[in-house]
């Protein structure tokens, strides 16, 4: 579906959003760099007074920099919610061991005879600090300061995961899209970014300073009070915000259908789904996109949207299996059907509850589930061969292969091998047809888009239409791949439209169409 | 002029300074010497407070160091260190300029100045422009001395001034600055391990051993009456020539009427390398010399 577009054309056609993304990612970069000088140099200082704090303060900052740098965007959210704040705050930290652990080196490395020299010519502490330390130490602490700045931009990148914007949008955005104008788009305007900078800090870091003067520091809080601009657009926030994952902002079966057939006008933000959710339930996002059957729905307290125009296309779950297993194991389809009907999308919800959110084993979960339905049998003894089962790297992908694995126990003579955890669904695709796995969970949305690819007619013809959407994958499956579409299992898993359900109670809102109109009304 | 009293200092249980007292008159020139780790440094940093003796005081005119505020105090005296302690970030003009601006001199008056030191420390003006990394260590240790001088302290401290050097320059630098008229007035402390330097550079030389004064007196004092096994023991391996170098013609030589400064050493060299030198007017063999110096020690 990937229209042959030159990288030229892309950024031509996206030049607004590129520029807003590059300066909000420099106001990132510089307003939480900027802080951390402000915080290290003095810190630095301190250090190389009270030497005895120097082990505890540069390990403290050493600890801050090797957490993961979205585990540390996720550890702020709770406290500061999405946006520009929590990221800059991370940067900030990240910046600060650079900074401080330069300083540090920079001020220690100073001739001792020098400071001997200037204390002797009757130099107070503070000159001693400002025209013989700070100065000779500068070339060093600069150094720290580009290391600080490098770092600081590629993990800006990262603050597209909580709605901060900045490049990452597009190199997100893209690699979900599969579009590589889009990743090029943001990660060649990052790598210059990061190159520019580093080169004019070189510059700086030349200057022969005789002494630093307290002046010099009035220039960061101008520079904070001008770049901090960029942060009031999402500060003011609108009536309702939306949060949307950089893929979902990118696809016509996601925002750019929501703008186009239902006329939805909503600020939005674009943020990773492993926050978003909780951003939600936290009043940070009124609206966000989600995956019909998640289990963080139910843990979120969160309700789903009727998609009455039929934007997002069906992604029913079903078992598809290589014919050629079929064809030597008679049994195993019937088997495999008897899980057909049982699941739907509350159930399949409350199922991954247990596994994302409480932490149960899927065997546990799927064991459960089977025993309640009456699907369990004892397993009847291995005689006549192995089933490989696949799945996805995601609990419900888990859960789905063990209860196929307990359904093929029970009523076959087969043995069964799970291969789980098989990364996307690319890989789970050729792994099946390069005859590694014998059947795996697949769902007719990403067999329809992802996998077959049809052309911009068939798509628009087959939107929304469940019935139509399984036969075609089913026919086309067949014939491309010697593969068959078992029978649906229950459940649609969906891109879906989300809102906290006292808030969609409170304003009636029922439906996408309901949203619109709520938004349009005043 | 400055007066050091009962001065001690510890540095955790090793003791560096231990009860020293020395007294040094106005326009006199007193050498600390001794063997590395003997407590020089530490002795000349406690007369301008860049270490806090533990007890016992330095009256500088009467005054004590410690009620003066100290960086009032150093901006009065002038201090060489031993590898010059120039500003690497500043030119040789900004360096000399550093205690003129904290007395917040004049532009102007601080170029007089300079260009007045430059002419009399024989340094090219060309390297005012230029910075410390650039010059010779010569011309480093000479800026460091113009550096001290440039408000004319009367008070000078240095720290083996010549350490960095090798011995030609050095003795050729020393001999520069005994000459100058800047240092002739001044009191001077300087540090040194080297013999000879302090035979040439002293009026006094208190000879310290192990963070205590084992002698103090003038270098005829130190060869000839030396107080213990040690003093004698330390000026041994050079005695001939110290003893030569620091006994004055006029006091071997009955009714000697030449050069007053003149020492036994000069006129040795003038007998054995004729070539070199002027040939003295009187008719002086090395035999009646030596002969004569043999005489005077026996005294
Ligand atoms: N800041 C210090 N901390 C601990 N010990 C010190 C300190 N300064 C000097 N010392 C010790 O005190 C003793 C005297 O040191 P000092 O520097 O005064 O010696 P010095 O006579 O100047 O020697 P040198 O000729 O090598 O310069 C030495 O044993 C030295 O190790
Ligand atoms: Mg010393």
């Amino acid at each position: 579906m990937e229209q042959t577009q030159s990288f030229w054309q892309f950024v031509a056609q996206q030049q607004d959003k590129l520029w807003s993304q590059t300066w909000a990612h420099i106001g990132l970069t510089m307003i939480s760099l900027i802080l951390a000088i402000l915080i290290a140099v003095p810190v630095g200082i301190l250090i190389t007074r009270k030497q005895k704090l120097s082990g505890v303060v540069l390990g403290f900052a050493g600890v801050l920099q090797t957490i993961p740098s979205i585990a540390l965007l996720g550890v702020m959210i709770p406290f500061l919610g999405i946006g520009p704040k929590p990221a800059i705050l991370a940067l900030f930290l990240y910046a600060l061991l650079p900074v401080i652990r330069n300083t540090y080196t920079g001020i220690m490395e100073v001739n001792p005879a020098v400071i001997d020299a200037a204390k002797g010519m009757g130099m107070n502490k503070w000159q001693v600090l400002t025209r013989v330390e700070l100065p000779l130490a500068f070339p060093v602490l600069m150094a720290g300061i580009r290391t600080a700045t490098v770092i600081n931009v590629g993990v800006a990148t990262l603050a597209a995961y909580i709605a901060s914007g900045g490049l990452g949008e597009f190199i997100f955005g893209g690699i979900a899209l599969n579009n590589s104008n889009m990743i090029l788009a943001g990660a060649i305007p990052a790598a210059l970014l990061a190159i520019i900078l580093d080169f004019l800090l070189s510059l700086v870091q030349k200057i022969n300073l005789k002494s630093i003067r307290v002046t010099y520091l009035i220039l960061p809080f101008i520079f904070i009070s001008l770049s901090s601009f960029y942060l009031l657009p999402t500060q003011i926030g609108g009536r309702m915000l939306g949060g949307f994952t950089p893929e979902f902002m990118g696809r016509e079966d996601g925002y750019l259908g929501l703008k186009k057939i239902y006329h939805l006008g909503i600020e939005t933000v674009v943020i990773s789904d492993a926050v978003m959710y909780k951003a939600a339930f936290d009043h940070e996002l009124d609206v966000i996109s989600g995956y019909s059957t998640d289990g963080r729905l139910k843990a979120y307290g969160l309700v789903i949207l009727k998609d009455d125009r039929h934007i997002f296309p069906p992604y029913f779950a079903a078992p598809i299996v290589r014919q050629d297993v079929l064809d030597n194991h008679q049994e195993l389809e019937g088997v495999l059907n008897q899980l057909s009907g049982v699941i739907n999308d509350s159930t399949m919800t409350s199922l991954n509850y247990k596994v994302d959110q409480l932490k149960q084993s899927p065997e546990k979960v799927a064991m459960d589930f089977m025993v309640a339905h009456q699907l369990y049998k004892p397993a009847k003894g291995a005689t006549k061969g192995t089933i490989r089962i696949g799945s996805k790297i995601f609990g419900e992908q888990y859960i789905l292969a063990q209860m196929y694995k307990i359904l093929i126990l029970g009523n076959t003579n087969l043995a069964v091998e799970t291969k789980t955890g098989l990364g996307g669904t690319k890989i789970c695709f050729d792994a099946l047809t390069n005859n590694q796995i014998d059947f795996y969970p697949e769902y007719t949305g990403t067999g329809f888009l992802v996998l077959l690819k049809p052309d911009k007619k068939t798509i628009e013809q087959l939107n929304g239409n469940t019935d139509g959407v399984y036969q075609y994958v089913s026919n086309e499956f067949n014939r491309q791949y010697k593969i068959k579409w078992l029978r649906p299992i229950g459940f649609n898993n969906t891109y879906a439209l989300m809102m906290r359900k006292e808030q969609a109670q409170s304003l009636h809102i029922e439906s996408i169409t309901d949203l619109t109109n709520h938004l349009n009304q005043k | 002029m400055i007066k050091a009293e009962n001065l001690i200092k510890k540095f955790g249980t090793s003791t560096a300074v231990n009860n020293i007292s020395f007294e040094v008159k106005e326009g006199e020139n007193l050498i600390l010497l001794g063997t590395s780790g003997c407590g020089k440094t530490t002795t000349l940093r406690m007369i301008n407070r860049l270490i806090e003796p533990d007890s016992g005081t330095v009256y500088i005119n009467g005054i004590a160091v410690n009620k003066q505020q100290p960086e009032m105090l150093r901006r009065g005296i002038g201090y060489v260190l031993q590898n010059h302690g120039l500003f690497p970030h500043y030119t040789v003009a900004e360096n000399i300029a550093i205690v003129p601006r904290l007395l917040k001199w004049k532009s102007a008056d601080i170029t007089k100045r300079a260009d007045e030191l430059f002419e009399k420390l024989n340094l090219n003006p060309a390297l005012k422009n230029q910075y410390p990394a650039d010059l010779s260590g010569g011309q480093q240790q000479r800026v460091g001395l113009a550096r001290s001088l440039m408000v004319n302290p009367p008070v000078l401290l240095m720290d083996e001034p010549f350490g960095a050097l090798d011995n030609l320059t050095r003795i050729s630098i020393r001999k520069e600055f005994r000459r100058l008229d800047e240092l002739v007035k001044k009191t001077i402390i300087m540090v040194t391990h080297d013999v000879q330097e302090a035979f040439e550079m002293g009026d006094r030389i208190c000879l310290m051993d192990k963070g205590e004064i084992q002698q103090i007196g003038t270098p005829e004092e130190l060869l000839f009456q030396p107080a213990n096994n040690f003093v004698a023991g330390f000026l041994n391996d050079q005695r001939m020539l110290l003893e030569l170098k620091s006994v004055f013609l006029i006091d071997v030589l009955p009714g000697y009427s030449g050069e007053s400064s003149l020492t036994v050493w000069d006129r040795m060299d003038n007998l054995l390398h004729p070539g070199n030198n002027t040939p003295a007017a009187d008719q002086l063999t090395i035999d009646q010399l030596m002969s004569a110096f043999a005489a005077y020690k026996k005294r």
